[in-house]
């Protein structure tokens, strides 16, 4: 099992600790996942996903390998932008869903689910043609979120200059420390994601903490992370998609550029005929539909819930389930121990945040 | 009050016994969104699960330690689950016409000692 640098902080603020990608995370702190993801909707929260993996990839010919080695195109992406792309196998299976930076021409940065570190650097290596070359630098990189309406003013106080744009990035210093400050997030809120040496995250963590406690932000686990992301129906790697589901099949194809280049996995996509989508559910009475739940039409079993919890925002449980493009959407249900629970569609994201 | 291993609180008059789960058991959970509870007139047995609850992040089952028939439920639990973890020995899960109570319950003081045991 591993650990994050915050560890030992975390640990002191009462944090409770799970097991998750293979690190022993915090899930929740003393006021549970209820309060931080009120905050942070809100507010504010502070998170650690220093768990997550930091790939460099750089070489001449590098934006052929992106090009190969991604679904989305990256063609057109100016420097300091990101992108979310899907990482294909032959099969047009996911082996990864990340995050691509472009520093600057002929070096980015990829943000890959903890999880998958190891997997990811291994598949890379294996399929790189144009002789980039990868770095993993998971090891040594912390990252910290501030996320919410106010985390603008809180990572603002902190380090002076933030990217303006959602989706670009930028580097700072916190005294002579090198941060990079990333405007993306997890929470479907506005927010900022900041990645560090681990020997500097302490302190970036402790002004965060400090800087957020006039503007009510609190410390959130990966509990409230959960909701947050499920609430504005964003996919989570091993519920919504794995190296066995067909990248077309999961609502993602606006990552998926199939007119603009060649692509690991676009040949599987353009010959296999998409069988199952993703859809949005609300439970109509009481119970929550989870994951693995079966989904029927009538009498008819259609699919399976892939993620589901009581929506915190908007106080009912929601779902996102995986159920056969062809199927009636009419007289749903979900099995919840043998108990059948009636559902009904609804539009994702399930939650929108309000315009600031 | 008497307690359960699989923290369980159970307090007994005359031949009715209330049955909820104890505030460790709740703080563990986490903030509880439904409870899922068993109809007036079931039939609990000794150590078999006879409700679940339900907390953010995961569903639990409770174990019942006596015997018996529901007479009653807590309807408040319906509109209102996080009163298990404002109050859990206020918000009880059931009320049991006795047949049988679990043997070897524990004293308070012996719950609190091992709770973090078990």
């Amino acid at each position: 099992m591993k650990y994050t640098v915050l560890y030992d902080r975390l640990k002191r603020l009462s944090g409770k600790f799970v097991e998750f990608g293979g690190f022993y995370m915090p899930v929740q702190f003393s006021d549970g996942i209820l309060a931080e993801h009120k905050a942070v909707r809100e507010s504010a929260g502070i998170f650690d996903v220093s768990h997550m993996g930091e790939f460099v990839l750089e070489g001449k010919d590098v934006e052929k390998d992106i090009a190969y080695l991604f679904s989305n195109d990256f063609s057109d992406i100016p420097d300091f932008k990101v992108r979310y792309t899907l990482m294909l196998n032959e099969r047009g299976g996911v082996v990864d869903d990340l995050l691509v930076y472009r520093a600057a021409e002929k070096k980015y940065y990829v943000v890959v689910n903890a999880s998958n570190i190891d997997k990811d650097r291994a598949w890379i290596e294996a399929h790189i043609k144009f002789g980039s070359r990868l770095k993993d630098v998971s090891e040594d990189t912390a990252m910290i979120a501030v996320q919410g309406p106010k985390a603008e003013s809180i990572a603002g106080e902190i380090f002076g200059v933030l990217p303006k744009g959602f989706y670009t990035f930028l580097f700072a210093k916190l005294g002579s420390v090198p941060v990079t400050i990333s405007r993306t997030g997890y929470t479907g809120e506005d927010g900022f994601e900041i990645y560090s040496s681990n020997a500097a995250a302490g302190d970036i963590f402790d002004a965060a903490l400090a800087a957020g406690k006039k503007y009510g932000a609190v410390l959130a686990g990966l509990g409230a992370r959960d909701t947050l992301r499920l609430e504005s129906a964003m996919p989570l790697y091993g519920h919504e998609m794995n190296e066995d589901t067909l990248a077309s099949e999961i609502g993602l194809d606006r990552f998926i550029k199939m007119q603009k280049h060649d692509f690991i996995g676009k040949d599987a996509l353009a010959s296999k005929k998409p069988e199952y989508t993703r859809i949005g559910l609300r439970v109509v009475g009481k119970g929550i539909a989870r994951e693995n739940c079966a989904v029927f039409s009538g009498d008819d079993e259609i699919g399976r819930v892939t993620s589901g919890t009581m929506s915190p925002s908007l106080g009912y449980p929601i779902a996102m389930a995986r159920v056969k493009n062809d199927a009636r959407l009419i007289n749903l249900s979900v099995d919840v121990r043998g108990r059948r629970l009636a559902v009904e569609t609804t539009a994702m994201p399930f939650y929108k945040k309000t315009k600031q | 009050m008497k307690f359960s291993k699989t923290h369980e609180w159970i307090t007994v008059e005359g031949k009715t016994a209330t049955v909820g789960v104890t505030d460790y058991a709740a703080a563990q959970m986490g903030d509880i969104v439904f409870v899922e509870l068993p109809d007036v007139g079931a039939k609990l047995t000794i150590g078999k699960s006879f409700a679940n609850v339900e907390s953010v992040k995961a569903v639990s089952e409770i174990f019942s330690p006596v015997s018996g028939r529901v007479t009653e439920v807590n309807a408040e639990l319906s509109d209102a689950p996080e009163l298990i973890n404002k109050d859990a020995f206020s918000a009880y899960l059931v009320r049991v016409e006795l047949d049988a109570v679990e043997d070897g319950l524990l004293e308070r003081d012996e719950y609190e000692a091992s709770k973090e045991s078990f």
